[in-house]
Protein backbone atom coordinates (compact mmCIF):
# COMPACT_ATOMS: atom_id res chain seq x y z
CA UNK A 1 0.00 0.00 0.00
CA UNK A 2 1.25 3.40 -0.89
CA UNK A 3 -0.28 6.82 -0.56
CA UNK A 4 -0.74 8.70 -3.80
CA UNK A 5 -1.36 12.40 -4.20
CA UNK A 6 -4.02 12.52 -6.89
CA UNK A 7 -5.33 16.10 -7.03
CA UNK A 8 -5.43 19.44 -5.33
CA UNK A 9 -8.48 19.48 -3.08
CA UNK A 10 -9.74 22.61 -4.82
CA UNK A 11 -9.79 20.75 -8.15
CA UNK A 12 -12.89 18.83 -7.11
CA UNK A 13 -15.60 21.17 -5.81
CA UNK A 14 -18.62 19.86 -3.86
CA UNK A 15 -20.74 17.75 -6.21
CA UNK A 16 -17.76 17.29 -8.53
CA UNK A 17 -15.71 14.28 -9.43
CA UNK A 18 -12.46 13.37 -11.11
CA UNK A 19 -11.26 10.14 -12.67
CA UNK A 20 -7.59 9.45 -11.99
CA UNK A 21 -5.29 6.57 -12.83
CA UNK A 22 -3.22 5.26 -9.95
CA UNK A 23 -0.93 2.28 -10.43
CA UNK A 24 -2.79 1.32 -13.60
CA UNK A 25 -6.15 1.46 -11.83
CA UNK A 26 -8.82 3.95 -12.77
CA UNK A 27 -10.35 5.49 -9.69
CA UNK A 28 -13.20 7.99 -9.44
CA UNK A 29 -12.85 10.59 -6.68
CA UNK A 30 -16.07 12.30 -5.53
CA UNK A 31 -16.69 15.35 -3.38
CA UNK A 32 -19.93 14.99 -1.43
CA UNK A 33 -20.47 18.17 0.54
CA UNK A 34 -16.79 18.61 1.29
CA UNK A 35 -16.12 14.93 2.06
CA UNK A 36 -14.09 12.94 -0.42
CA UNK A 37 -14.69 9.36 -1.51
CA UNK A 38 -12.88 7.18 -4.04
CA UNK A 39 -14.25 4.17 -5.91
CA UNK A 40 -12.74 1.81 -8.47
CA UNK A 41 -13.99 2.78 -11.93
CA UNK A 42 -15.31 -0.68 -12.66
CA UNK A 43 -18.79 -1.90 -11.88
CA UNK A 44 -18.71 -5.21 -9.99
CA UNK A 45 -21.79 -6.37 -11.90
CA UNK A 46 -20.49 -6.57 -15.48
CA UNK A 47 -17.47 -4.31 -15.65
CA UNK A 48 -18.94 -1.00 -16.88
CA UNK A 49 -17.08 2.26 -16.23
CA UNK A 50 -19.08 2.94 -13.07
CA UNK A 51 -17.54 6.29 -12.15
CA UNK A 52 -18.75 7.84 -15.42
CA UNK A 53 -22.33 7.21 -14.33
CA UNK A 54 -24.92 9.73 -13.18
CA UNK A 55 -25.08 10.79 -9.55
CA UNK A 56 -28.65 10.40 -8.39
CA UNK A 57 -30.62 10.44 -5.18
CA UNK A 58 -32.26 7.56 -3.41
CA UNK A 59 -35.91 6.94 -4.28
CA UNK A 60 -37.69 4.86 -1.66
CA UNK A 61 -41.29 4.04 -0.94
CA UNK A 62 -42.98 2.89 2.24
CA UNK A 63 -46.15 1.98 0.34
CA UNK A 64 -47.54 2.35 -3.20
CA UNK A 65 -48.33 5.99 -3.83
CA UNK A 66 -45.86 7.34 -1.30
CA UNK A 67 -42.39 8.19 -2.58
CA UNK A 68 -39.42 9.69 -0.84
CA UNK A 69 -36.38 11.18 -2.47
CA UNK A 70 -33.38 11.54 -0.25
CA UNK A 71 -29.61 11.87 -0.34
CA UNK A 72 -29.47 13.74 -3.68
CA UNK A 73 -26.25 13.10 -5.56
CA UNK A 74 -24.99 10.45 -3.18
CA UNK A 75 -25.83 7.42 -5.29
CA UNK A 76 -23.85 6.50 -8.39
CA UNK A 77 -25.71 4.83 -11.25
CA UNK A 78 -23.70 2.64 -13.64
CA UNK A 79 -23.79 3.81 -17.29
CA UNK A 80 -24.63 0.27 -18.39
CA UNK A 81 -27.36 -1.44 -16.37
CA UNK A 82 -28.15 1.37 -13.99
CA UNK A 83 -27.09 -0.50 -10.85
CA UNK A 84 -26.87 2.00 -8.01
CA UNK A 85 -24.04 2.22 -5.52
CA UNK A 86 -23.71 4.29 -2.38
CA UNK A 87 -20.73 6.55 -3.04
CA UNK A 88 -19.93 6.72 0.69
CA UNK A 89 -19.69 2.97 1.21
CA UNK A 90 -19.44 1.39 -2.24
CA UNK A 91 -22.39 -0.77 -1.32
CA UNK A 92 -24.74 -1.93 -4.05
CA UNK A 93 -28.36 -0.95 -3.68
CA UNK A 94 -29.42 -3.84 -5.96
CA UNK A 95 -27.49 -6.59 -4.23
CA UNK A 96 -26.22 -5.22 -0.91
CA UNK A 97 -25.18 -8.55 0.56
CA UNK A 98 -22.99 -9.82 -2.25
CA UNK A 99 -21.79 -6.84 -4.15
CA UNK A 100 -19.87 -3.72 -3.43
CA UNK A 101 -17.53 -1.66 -5.49
CA UNK A 102 -13.95 -1.42 -4.29
CA UNK A 103 -13.47 1.82 -2.36
CA UNK A 104 -10.32 3.59 -1.29
CA UNK A 105 -9.59 5.94 1.54
CA UNK A 106 -9.15 9.58 0.57
CA UNK A 107 -7.54 12.06 2.91
CA UNK A 108 -7.04 15.77 2.63
CA UNK A 109 -3.47 16.70 3.48
CA UNK A 110 -1.80 20.10 3.57
CA UNK A 111 0.89 20.59 0.97
CA UNK A 112 3.33 21.43 3.69
CA UNK A 113 3.06 17.91 5.13
CA UNK A 114 3.18 16.26 1.73
CA UNK A 115 6.34 18.03 0.66
CA UNK A 116 8.15 15.96 3.32
CA UNK A 117 6.85 12.63 1.97
CA UNK A 118 6.83 9.69 1.85
CA UNK A 119 4.19 10.08 -0.77
CA UNK A 120 3.95 9.34 -4.46
CA UNK A 121 3.13 12.44 -6.43
CA UNK A 122 3.16 11.02 -9.91
CA UNK A 123 1.84 13.69 -12.14
CA UNK A 124 2.26 17.08 -10.60
CA UNK A 125 4.22 19.21 -8.22
CA UNK A 126 2.97 19.66 -4.68
CA UNK A 127 3.09 23.20 -3.38
CA UNK A 128 2.99 24.02 0.28
CA UNK A 129 0.17 26.54 0.02
CA UNK A 130 -2.57 24.13 -0.99
CA UNK A 131 -4.43 21.11 0.37
CA UNK A 132 -4.20 17.86 -1.57
CA UNK A 133 -6.16 14.65 -1.89
CA UNK A 134 -4.24 11.52 -1.00
CA UNK A 135 -5.54 8.06 -1.92
CA UNK A 136 -4.26 4.91 -0.31
CA UNK A 137 -3.80 2.07 -2.78
CA UNK B 1 -9.07 -8.44 -10.19
CA UNK B 2 -9.76 -9.30 -6.56
CA UNK B 3 -12.93 -10.57 -4.92
CA UNK B 4 -13.41 -7.07 -3.61
CA UNK B 5 -13.52 -5.67 -7.09
CA UNK B 6 -15.76 -8.17 -8.77
CA UNK B 7 -18.10 -10.77 -7.41
CA UNK B 8 -16.24 -14.06 -7.73
CA UNK B 9 -17.26 -15.58 -11.02
CA UNK B 10 -18.14 -19.19 -11.42
CA UNK B 11 -16.19 -19.24 -14.65
CA UNK B 12 -12.45 -19.10 -14.50
CA UNK B 13 -10.00 -17.28 -16.73
CA UNK B 14 -9.65 -18.51 -20.24
CA UNK B 15 -6.56 -20.29 -21.57
CA UNK B 16 -5.16 -18.74 -24.73
CA UNK B 17 -5.79 -21.85 -26.81
CA UNK B 18 -9.53 -21.55 -26.03
CA UNK B 19 -9.85 -18.16 -27.67
CA UNK B 20 -13.53 -17.91 -28.30
CA UNK B 21 -13.98 -16.36 -31.73
CA UNK B 22 -17.13 -14.82 -30.35
CA UNK B 23 -20.19 -14.27 -32.50
CA UNK B 24 -22.45 -11.59 -31.08
CA UNK B 25 -25.96 -12.31 -32.32
CA UNK B 26 -27.53 -8.96 -31.43
CA UNK B 27 -25.73 -5.73 -32.27
CA UNK B 28 -27.61 -2.49 -32.88
CA UNK B 29 -26.38 -0.07 -35.47
CA UNK B 30 -28.47 3.00 -36.07
CA UNK B 31 -29.04 5.82 -38.50
CA UNK B 32 -27.41 9.12 -37.62
CA UNK B 33 -30.74 10.54 -38.78
CA UNK B 34 -33.36 9.64 -41.38
CA UNK B 35 -31.26 11.71 -43.82
CA UNK B 36 -28.95 8.68 -44.05
CA UNK B 37 -31.67 6.93 -46.04
CA UNK B 38 -32.17 9.78 -48.50
CA UNK B 39 -29.68 8.48 -51.09
CA UNK B 40 -31.49 5.15 -51.07
CA UNK B 41 -35.09 6.36 -51.33
CA UNK B 42 -36.59 7.55 -54.59
CA UNK B 43 -37.54 11.20 -54.75
CA UNK B 44 -41.15 10.11 -54.49
CA UNK B 45 -40.69 8.21 -51.23
CA UNK B 46 -38.32 10.73 -49.69
CA UNK B 47 -40.95 13.42 -50.26
CA UNK B 48 -43.53 11.06 -48.80
CA UNK B 49 -41.41 10.58 -45.68
CA UNK B 50 -41.02 14.33 -45.32
CA UNK B 51 -44.72 14.99 -45.78
CA UNK B 52 -46.32 12.11 -43.94
CA UNK B 53 -43.61 10.60 -41.79
CA UNK B 54 -43.47 7.12 -40.33
CA UNK B 55 -46.95 5.87 -39.45
CA UNK B 56 -47.42 2.67 -37.52
CA UNK B 57 -50.67 0.94 -36.55
CA UNK B 58 -50.40 2.37 -33.06
CA UNK B 59 -51.18 5.58 -31.21
CA UNK B 60 -48.32 7.67 -29.81
CA UNK B 61 -47.22 8.43 -33.35
CA UNK B 62 -43.79 10.04 -33.25
CA UNK B 63 -42.88 8.62 -29.87
CA UNK B 64 -42.58 5.24 -28.26
CA UNK B 65 -45.67 3.86 -26.57
CA UNK B 66 -43.41 2.53 -23.86
CA UNK B 67 -41.23 4.41 -21.46
CA UNK B 68 -37.55 3.57 -21.79
CA UNK B 69 -34.93 3.39 -19.10
CA UNK B 70 -32.38 5.69 -20.60
CA UNK B 71 -31.94 8.03 -23.59
CA UNK B 72 -31.90 6.09 -26.87
CA UNK B 73 -32.35 2.99 -24.72
CA UNK B 74 -28.58 2.93 -24.51
CA UNK B 75 -25.57 2.73 -22.25
CA UNK B 76 -24.84 6.32 -21.30
CA UNK B 77 -21.22 5.84 -22.37
CA UNK B 78 -22.14 4.70 -25.87
CA UNK B 79 -22.80 8.10 -27.47
CA UNK B 80 -20.11 8.44 -30.15
CA UNK B 81 -17.55 11.22 -29.58
CA UNK B 82 -18.13 12.36 -33.16
CA UNK B 83 -21.81 12.93 -32.46
CA UNK B 84 -24.92 11.05 -33.50
CA UNK B 85 -26.89 8.50 -31.50
CA UNK B 86 -25.44 5.30 -29.99
CA UNK B 87 -24.66 2.70 -32.62
CA UNK B 88 -24.38 5.25 -35.44
CA UNK B 89 -20.58 5.41 -35.69
CA UNK B 90 -18.73 2.39 -36.99
CA UNK B 91 -15.36 3.37 -35.53
CA UNK B 92 -16.82 3.74 -32.07
CA UNK B 93 -18.63 0.41 -32.41
CA UNK B 94 -15.30 -1.18 -33.30
CA UNK B 95 -13.71 0.38 -30.24
CA UNK B 96 -16.45 -0.41 -27.73
CA UNK B 97 -17.51 -3.81 -29.04
CA UNK B 98 -15.75 -5.54 -31.93
CA UNK B 99 -12.15 -4.85 -30.91
CA UNK B 100 -12.77 -4.58 -27.19
CA UNK B 101 -14.28 -8.06 -26.95
CA UNK B 102 -12.60 -9.76 -29.89
CA UNK B 103 -15.87 -10.30 -31.77
CA UNK B 104 -15.39 -12.40 -34.91
CA UNK B 105 -18.87 -11.62 -36.24
CA UNK B 106 -21.48 -9.15 -35.06
CA UNK B 107 -25.01 -9.68 -36.33
CA UNK B 108 -26.83 -6.40 -36.91
CA UNK B 109 -30.48 -5.75 -36.09
CA UNK B 110 -31.90 -2.36 -36.99
CA UNK B 111 -34.81 -1.35 -34.78
CA UNK B 112 -35.67 2.03 -36.26
CA UNK B 113 -37.18 2.69 -38.66
CA UNK B 114 -39.08 -0.53 -39.28
CA UNK B 115 -40.46 -1.09 -42.77
CA UNK B 116 -42.71 -3.94 -41.72
CA UNK B 117 -44.93 -1.91 -39.44
CA UNK B 118 -45.61 0.97 -41.84
CA UNK B 119 -49.31 1.44 -42.51
CA UNK B 120 -48.52 2.50 -46.08
CA UNK B 121 -47.29 -0.82 -47.38
CA UNK B 122 -45.74 0.49 -50.58
CA UNK B 123 -43.75 2.95 -48.49
CA UNK B 124 -42.84 0.13 -46.11
CA UNK B 125 -41.42 -1.87 -49.02
CA UNK B 126 -39.42 1.14 -50.26
CA UNK B 127 -38.18 1.77 -46.73
CA UNK B 128 -36.99 -1.84 -46.38
CA UNK B 129 -35.09 -1.61 -49.66
CA UNK B 130 -33.48 1.67 -48.59
CA UNK B 131 -32.51 0.24 -45.19
CA UNK B 132 -30.95 -2.79 -46.88
CA UNK B 133 -29.04 -0.64 -49.39
CA UNK B 134 -27.83 1.59 -46.57
CA UNK B 135 -26.67 -1.24 -44.33
CA UNK B 136 -24.53 -2.63 -47.13
CA UNK B 137 -23.08 0.77 -48.07
CA UNK B 138 -22.46 2.07 -44.56
CA UNK B 139 -21.81 -1.07 -42.55
CA UNK B 140 -21.22 -4.52 -43.99
CA UNK B 141 -19.09 -3.35 -46.92
CA UNK B 142 -17.02 -1.25 -44.51
CA UNK B 143 -16.56 -3.90 -41.83
CA UNK B 144 -16.52 -7.57 -42.81
CA UNK B 145 -17.06 -8.66 -39.20
CA UNK B 146 -20.57 -7.22 -39.34
CA UNK B 147 -23.39 -9.17 -40.97
CA UNK B 148 -26.85 -7.77 -41.55
CA UNK B 149 -30.40 -9.06 -41.67
CA UNK B 150 -32.57 -8.44 -44.72
CA UNK B 151 -35.37 -6.12 -43.59
CA UNK B 152 -38.61 -7.22 -45.21
CA UNK B 153 -42.08 -5.65 -45.39
CA UNK B 154 -43.52 -8.76 -43.80
CA UNK B 155 -47.19 -7.71 -43.81
CA UNK B 156 -47.03 -7.89 -47.62
CA UNK B 157 -45.67 -11.37 -48.19
CA UNK B 158 -45.15 -10.98 -51.95
CA UNK B 159 -43.07 -7.83 -51.44
CA UNK B 160 -41.14 -9.52 -48.64
CA UNK B 161 -40.33 -12.50 -50.86
CA UNK B 162 -39.17 -10.13 -53.60
CA UNK B 163 -36.86 -8.40 -51.11
CA UNK B 164 -35.35 -11.71 -50.02
CA UNK B 165 -34.78 -12.75 -53.60
CA UNK B 166 -33.27 -9.39 -54.48
CA UNK B 167 -30.52 -9.89 -51.91
CA UNK B 168 -30.10 -13.65 -52.09
CA UNK B 169 -26.45 -14.62 -52.01
CA UNK B 170 -25.20 -11.16 -51.03
CA UNK B 171 -22.30 -11.61 -48.59
CA UNK B 172 -23.51 -8.82 -46.31
CA UNK B 173 -26.66 -10.67 -45.22
CA UNK B 174 -27.02 -13.81 -43.13
CA UNK B 175 -30.70 -13.80 -42.17
CA UNK B 176 -34.12 -12.30 -42.76
CA UNK B 177 -35.51 -9.94 -40.10
CA UNK B 178 -39.19 -9.55 -39.35
CA UNK B 179 -40.98 -7.48 -36.75
CA UNK B 180 -42.39 -9.64 -33.97
CA UNK B 181 -45.29 -7.36 -33.07
CA UNK B 182 -47.07 -8.14 -36.31
CA UNK B 183 -50.65 -7.63 -37.43
CA UNK B 184 -51.38 -11.32 -36.91
CA UNK B 185 -49.26 -13.79 -34.93
CA UNK B 186 -46.31 -14.80 -37.08
CA UNK B 187 -47.41 -18.41 -37.45
CA UNK B 188 -50.42 -17.40 -39.58
CA UNK B 189 -50.46 -18.52 -43.19
CA UNK B 190 -50.21 -15.01 -44.63
CA UNK B 191 -46.54 -15.09 -43.59
CA UNK B 192 -45.70 -18.55 -44.91
CA UNK B 193 -44.43 -17.45 -48.32
CA UNK B 194 -41.74 -15.49 -46.48
CA UNK B 195 -40.65 -18.60 -44.60
CA UNK B 196 -40.65 -20.62 -47.78
CA UNK B 197 -38.45 -18.03 -49.49
CA UNK B 198 -36.09 -18.00 -46.49
CA UNK B 199 -35.76 -21.78 -46.62
CA UNK B 200 -35.27 -21.58 -50.38
CA UNK B 201 -32.37 -19.17 -49.94
CA UNK B 202 -31.04 -20.91 -46.79
CA UNK B 203 -31.60 -17.89 -44.55
CA UNK B 204 -32.70 -18.23 -40.95
CA UNK B 205 -35.46 -15.89 -39.81
CA UNK B 206 -34.18 -13.55 -37.07
CA UNK B 207 -36.98 -12.41 -34.80
CA UNK B 208 -35.77 -9.51 -32.73
CA UNK B 209 -38.49 -8.02 -30.56
CA UNK B 210 -39.62 -5.05 -32.61
CA UNK B 211 -42.42 -3.30 -34.40
CA UNK B 212 -45.78 -1.90 -33.38
CA UNK B 213 -49.09 -3.55 -34.08
CA UNK B 214 -51.41 -1.62 -31.82
CA UNK B 215 -51.59 -4.36 -29.21
CA UNK B 216 -50.23 -4.01 -25.71
CA UNK B 217 -47.07 -6.02 -25.24
CA UNK B 218 -48.79 -8.37 -22.82
CA UNK B 219 -52.29 -9.83 -23.11
CA UNK B 220 -52.95 -8.37 -19.65
CA UNK B 221 -53.18 -4.85 -21.05
CA UNK B 222 -50.97 -1.80 -21.24
CA UNK B 223 -48.17 -1.76 -18.71
CA UNK B 224 -47.59 1.22 -16.43
CA UNK B 225 -43.89 0.71 -15.93
CA UNK B 226 -40.88 0.00 -18.08
CA UNK B 227 -40.01 -2.88 -15.77
CA UNK B 228 -43.29 -4.48 -16.86
CA UNK B 229 -42.69 -3.80 -20.52
CA UNK B 230 -39.18 -5.18 -20.30
CA UNK B 231 -40.49 -8.51 -19.07
CA UNK B 232 -43.38 -8.33 -21.53
CA UNK B 233 -40.82 -8.70 -24.30
CA UNK B 234 -40.22 -12.30 -23.29
CA UNK B 235 -43.96 -12.96 -22.98
CA UNK B 236 -44.62 -11.54 -26.44
CA UNK B 237 -41.88 -13.73 -27.92
CA UNK B 238 -43.46 -16.75 -26.26
CA UNK B 239 -46.64 -15.86 -28.14
CA UNK B 240 -44.68 -15.73 -31.39
CA UNK B 241 -42.97 -19.07 -30.76
CA UNK B 242 -46.25 -20.75 -29.78
CA UNK B 243 -47.94 -19.40 -32.91
CA UNK B 244 -45.16 -20.67 -35.19
CA UNK B 245 -45.39 -24.13 -33.62
CA UNK B 246 -49.16 -24.53 -33.36
CA UNK B 247 -50.01 -23.15 -36.80
CA UNK B 248 -47.78 -25.85 -38.27
CA UNK B 249 -45.05 -23.71 -39.79
CA UNK B 250 -42.36 -26.17 -38.72
CA UNK B 251 -44.46 -29.19 -39.63
CA UNK B 252 -44.70 -27.72 -43.12
CA UNK B 253 -41.11 -26.44 -43.30
CA UNK B 254 -38.89 -28.70 -41.23
CA UNK B 255 -35.77 -26.95 -42.54
CA UNK B 256 -36.85 -23.52 -41.30
CA UNK B 257 -34.50 -22.02 -38.72
CA UNK B 258 -35.92 -19.30 -36.50
CA UNK B 259 -33.72 -17.36 -34.08
CA UNK B 260 -35.58 -15.65 -31.25
CA UNK B 261 -33.58 -12.57 -30.26
CA UNK B 262 -33.66 -10.60 -27.03
CA UNK B 263 -36.16 -12.64 -25.09
CA UNK B 264 -33.85 -14.74 -22.89
CA UNK B 265 -34.31 -18.50 -22.81
CA UNK B 266 -35.19 -19.72 -19.31
CA UNK B 267 -38.90 -19.72 -20.17
CA UNK B 268 -38.50 -22.17 -23.05
CA UNK B 269 -38.84 -25.47 -21.15
CA UNK B 270 -41.99 -24.46 -19.28
CA UNK B 271 -43.69 -23.28 -22.46
CA UNK B 272 -42.77 -26.55 -24.16
CA UNK B 273 -43.99 -28.68 -21.25
CA UNK B 274 -47.34 -26.95 -21.16
CA UNK B 275 -47.77 -27.16 -24.93
CA UNK B 276 -46.97 -30.86 -24.88
CA UNK B 277 -49.50 -31.44 -22.13
CA UNK B 278 -52.25 -29.62 -24.00
CA UNK B 279 -51.29 -31.18 -27.30
CA UNK B 280 -51.59 -34.69 -25.90
CA UNK B 281 -55.20 -33.92 -24.89
CA UNK B 282 -56.25 -31.78 -27.87
CA UNK B 283 -54.38 -33.44 -30.65
CA UNK B 284 -57.53 -33.61 -32.74
CA UNK B 285 -57.68 -29.81 -32.80
CA UNK B 286 -54.20 -29.52 -34.32
CA UNK B 287 -53.74 -32.81 -36.19
CA UNK B 288 -51.19 -31.09 -38.43
CA UNK B 289 -48.80 -31.28 -35.48
CA UNK B 290 -47.61 -34.82 -35.98
CA UNK B 291 -45.03 -34.53 -33.22
CA UNK B 292 -45.14 -33.00 -29.74
CA UNK B 293 -44.68 -29.20 -29.80
CA UNK B 294 -41.50 -29.50 -27.77
CA UNK B 295 -39.83 -31.33 -30.62
CA UNK B 296 -40.48 -28.47 -33.06
CA UNK B 297 -39.24 -26.03 -30.45
CA UNK B 298 -36.01 -27.93 -29.99
CA UNK B 299 -35.41 -28.51 -33.67
CA UNK B 300 -36.48 -25.29 -35.36
CA UNK B 301 -35.92 -22.56 -32.80
CA UNK B 302 -32.73 -21.02 -31.47
CA UNK B 303 -32.54 -18.50 -28.66
CA UNK B 304 -30.12 -15.70 -27.94
CA UNK B 305 -28.91 -15.20 -24.39
CA UNK B 306 -29.57 -11.55 -23.71
CA UNK B 307 -31.07 -10.30 -21.48
CA UNK B 308 -29.41 -13.02 -19.47
CA UNK B 309 -31.54 -14.85 -16.96
CA UNK B 310 -29.72 -14.41 -13.65
CA UNK B 311 -30.81 -17.01 -11.10
CA UNK B 312 -29.37 -16.60 -7.59
CA UNK B 313 -27.37 -19.76 -8.21
CA UNK B 314 -25.85 -19.42 -11.69
CA UNK B 315 -25.54 -23.19 -11.95
CA UNK B 316 -29.35 -23.47 -12.13
CA UNK B 317 -29.04 -22.30 -15.73
CA UNK B 318 -27.38 -25.60 -16.52
CA UNK B 319 -30.67 -27.49 -16.10
CA UNK B 320 -32.36 -25.12 -18.53
CA UNK B 321 -29.56 -25.42 -21.08
CA UNK B 322 -29.51 -29.18 -20.74
CA UNK B 323 -33.20 -29.25 -21.62
CA UNK B 324 -33.13 -26.79 -24.51
CA UNK B 325 -29.88 -28.19 -25.87
CA UNK B 326 -26.41 -26.66 -25.71
CA UNK B 327 -26.51 -26.24 -29.47
CA UNK B 328 -29.63 -24.05 -29.42
CA UNK B 329 -28.45 -21.04 -27.44
CA UNK B 330 -26.47 -18.18 -29.00
CA UNK B 331 -24.57 -15.44 -27.23
CA UNK B 332 -25.83 -11.89 -27.78
CA UNK B 333 -24.72 -8.65 -26.17
CA UNK B 334 -27.38 -6.17 -27.39
CA UNK B 335 -24.72 -3.47 -27.67
CA UNK B 336 -25.15 -0.50 -27.24
CA UNK B 337 -28.39 -0.82 -25.31
CA UNK B 338 -28.49 -0.21 -21.58
CA UNK B 339 -29.20 -3.85 -20.77
CA UNK B 340 -26.23 -5.10 -22.77
CA UNK B 341 -24.63 -8.28 -21.49
CA UNK B 342 -20.86 -8.15 -21.34
CA UNK B 343 -19.22 -10.76 -23.61
CA UNK B 344 -16.83 -11.44 -20.74
CA UNK B 345 -18.98 -11.26 -17.65
CA UNK B 346 -22.54 -11.78 -18.84
CA UNK B 347 -22.58 -15.54 -18.31
CA UNK B 348 -21.92 -16.49 -14.68
CA UNK B 349 -22.45 -20.19 -15.20
CA UNK B 350 -19.33 -22.33 -15.04
CA UNK B 351 -19.04 -24.00 -18.43
CA UNK B 352 -16.66 -26.43 -20.04
CA UNK B 353 -14.44 -25.07 -22.80
CA UNK B 354 -16.55 -26.95 -25.32
CA UNK B 355 -19.84 -25.54 -23.99
CA UNK B 356 -18.38 -22.07 -23.95
CA UNK B 357 -17.16 -22.32 -27.52
CA UNK B 358 -20.60 -23.51 -28.64
CA UNK B 359 -22.59 -20.75 -26.97
CA UNK B 360 -20.18 -17.92 -27.70
CA UNK B 361 -19.70 -18.74 -31.36
CA UNK B 362 -19.94 -22.31 -32.59
CA UNK B 363 -23.73 -22.49 -32.50
CA UNK B 364 -24.10 -19.20 -34.34
CA UNK B 365 -21.56 -20.24 -36.97
CA UNK B 366 -23.60 -23.40 -37.54
CA UNK B 367 -27.01 -21.68 -37.71
CA UNK B 368 -25.84 -18.85 -39.93
CA UNK B 369 -23.33 -20.77 -42.01
CA UNK B 370 -20.48 -18.49 -40.95
CA UNK B 371 -16.86 -19.51 -41.34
Amino acid sequence: MARHVIAAAADIPPGGRKIVTVQGREVGVFNLGGEFYALLNRCPHQGGALCLGRQVGLVTSSEPGRYDYSRPGEMLKCPWHGWEFDIRTGQSWCDPDDLRVRRYTVQVEPGEALAKGPFVAETFTVSVEQDYLVVEI
Amino acid sequence: MTPDDVRVLESGPLPIEDRLRRVDCDVHHSLRSLEDLKPFLSRRWWDHLQSYGLRMPVPFSGSSPYPKATPALSRTDSWPPVGGPPGSDLDFMREQLLDRYDIQHGLLHLLYPCGMDQRNQAFGAALCRAINEWVVAAWTSQEPRLKAAISVPGEDAAAAVAEIEHWAGHPGFVQVAMATHSIEPLGRRRYWPIYEAAVGQSYPIGLHTSGYNGNAITPAGWPSFYVEEQHGVAISQQGVAISLVTEGVFARLPELRVVVVEAGFAWVPSVAWRLDRHWSRMRDEVPHLVRPPSEYIRENLWFTTQPMDEPERPRDLRHILDWIGWDRVLFASDYPHWDMDSPELGFRLRMTAEERRAIYGGNARAVYGLA
